[in-house]
């Protein structure tokens, strides 16, 4: 039996802005190999849980252990997907230069081929490839979406993490969306983060609530809830009747078995 | 005609130096704001160059009084001029990463506040000093000895241009991302800044104020409507900027007009010109 080692960790985690508190007392963790769905509504600091877990913000209290390390250290490993909305559509850029960004380094203009090479694997993967040399802005917003995630495979990166990945998207590039993600479960960690509190997709092995306060806090804490599949399977309902402890995994002490 | 022909001759001829230094200070600026003017338009601080560009007059009046009064004899406006241009750039740079719902009104409040300190300091300077040469400059007045200042900065923006291409294309157009991939993006911003801040300096004493902030957007912005990626825009803006310079030159000396406002004219004219070119074939694919 093998044992598979948790991907993010938060123990006690409290955040606040200068005049706003945000968490209050969070614990939660999944393991590697899982897909999970962080949903909350609109201001329950669902971007700043974001921020914490990439190291761009630190707690003031806690602890955020991202891949056993800390974030700022480890966020190289996750491939990040961002909602991009304040993207300039007269940016001179090509389809593939986007996803080359992927495999950017802190400073090094990186080895040219490789990047190329590898940028173009990914493009694959999210069934782009023949839209490499297509001006970016040129695409639709759910070929854009998809050009975002092949940006962040191309790093091969051991955790995929999309924020609101199917805001504005129409339902067939949603579907096409989650049909690339589909793929990709299980050989990578996989997190989304999302204002629909209803419906996930079914895809989705647990989900996280961040819409509790505890007894006596200001800032939110985050509960699990069960799924309930419907649609055919298609998609499954976050159960908001049955919460359970944000740090119980069902998993044995010290990862999930294989 | 023959005046183009005068115009040639004389750029040919050794007997006028002024000439043929201020075609080559255009082809030298050319670079500059080919390049970063690019970097500029895609990362959207046109505004701020434009702040840093106008607080330099606050430096250079303080130093043309410090010079003309004795306190600090041989002071050169351009020393001035660089100090308030890195200040200016650090507030400014300071409160975009700190404070970015004050980035407006600090970036307005350098920008006139630079230019009155200018002015009241060059009203008291002794003898006759105008502000107004400073804000259009005079591209004639250019010496070899700043054309070789203008070669070294060339060669060193296009350095780091190239060896930071992935890291300046990436933060301008997703910061948060290039923030993940441990791009130190605030060092980025800030270095661009600087850079652009001494860039500045060095060409607003040769072209003048108005000029360096119409040419650091004008050809960038014109060659964006044809690049298809951050290097063919900062190619294509170094030709157009070099197409303005030499075109205002040349209008300019025919019409015995100032070269440096011909040049923004002209530039200006080509922007909404392909501006309005771009709106008109949009809504007819739009129609169609």
């Amino acid at each position: 039996m093998n044992i598979v080692p948790v991907a993010l960790t938060f123990h006690d985690v409290s955040f606040s802005y200068p005049h706003l508190k945000v968490l209050d007392d969070v614990s939660f963790h999944f393991h590697q190999g899982e897909f999970i769905a962080l949903v909350g509504p609109n201001g329950s600091g669902k971007s700043t849980m974001l921020k914490l877990v990439l190291g761009l913000e630190s707690p003031q209290t806690g602890t955020i252990k991202l891949l056993g390390d800390d974030p700022v250290r480890n966020r190289t490993l996750v491939g990040y997907v961002p909602q991009h909305a304040s993207y300039d559509p007269t940016f001179p850029i090509s389809v593939l230069e986007v996803v080359k960004m992927g495999c950017i380094g802190s400073l090094g203009r990186g080895n040219k081929q490789k990047n190329t090479e590898q940028a173009l694997k990914a493009l694959e993967q999210v069934e782009m490839k023949e839209l490499a040399d297509r001006p970016y802005n040129a695409l639709s917003g759910g070929q854009r979406r998809r050009v975002l995630v092949a940006r962040a495979l191309a790093a091969e990166p051991a955790m995929l993490i999309l924020d609101e990945p199917a805001a504005n998207l129409d339902r067939e590039s949603e579907q096409r969306l989650y049909t690339t993600l589909g793929k990709l479960k299980g050989s990578t960690t996989i997190m989304i983060v999302t204002h629909d509190m209803r419906i996930v997709s079914s895809l989705i092995d647990r989900v996280f609530c961040l819409d509790a306060h505890k007894e006596g806090k200001k800032g939110r804490t985050i509960v699990q809830h069960t799924l309930e599949d419907e649609m055919e399977g298609e998609t499954k309902r976050v159960r908001h009747d049955v919460k359970i402890p944000a740090d119980y995994c069902e998993y044995p002490a010290g990862g999930k078995s294989e | 005609m023959s005046n183009i022909q005068d115009f040639f001759s004389m750029l040919f001829s050794p007997d006028f130096p002024f000439i043929r230094n201020a075609f080559f200070a255009g082809v030298l600026s050319s670079v500059l704001f080919g390049v970063l003017g690019s970097v500029v338009t895609v990362k959207r601080i046109a505004g701020l160059a434009g702040a840093i560009s106008h607080a330099v007059l606050g430096g250079i009046g303080i130093a043309l009084y410090l010079s003309a009064t004795g306190k600090v004899p041989g002071l050169s406006p351009m020393v001035g001029a660089i100090i308030f241009a890195l200040l200016s750039a650090g507030i400014i740079g300071v409160v975009s990463l700190r404070s970015k719902q004050r980035e407006d009104t600090v970036i307005q409040a350098i920008w006139a506040i630079g230019m009155s300190i200018g002015v009241l300091f060059m009203a008291k300077t002794p003898g006759y000093t105008d502000p107004s040469s400073y804000l259009f400059g005079n591209i004639l007045l250019i010496t070899s000895s700043d054309l070789t200042l203008l070669a070294l900065l060339d060669v060193i923006v296009l350095f780091l241009a190239w060896r930071f291409y992935p890291q300046i294309e990436a933060t301008a157009f997703d910061e948060e991302f290039s923030q993940v991939r441990g791009i130190p993006t605030k060092t980025v911003f800030l270095a661009i800044l600087s850079i652009t801040a001494v860039a500045v300096v060095l060409l607003q004493t040769f072209v003048g104020i108005v000029m360096v902030i119409a040419m650091l957007t004008l050809p960038a912005g014109t060659a964006g409507y044809k690049a298809k990626n951050l290097a063919s825009m900062m190619i294509f803006a170094t030709l157009f900027s070099f197409l303005f310079s030499f075109s205002g030159l040349l209008i300019g000396w025919i019409v015995d007009l100032p070269v440096g406002a011909m040049v923004v004219v002209i530039a200006g004219a080509f922007f909404l010109g392909r501006s309005a070119g771009d709106v008109i074939k949009k809504r007819r694919i739009g129609r169609d």
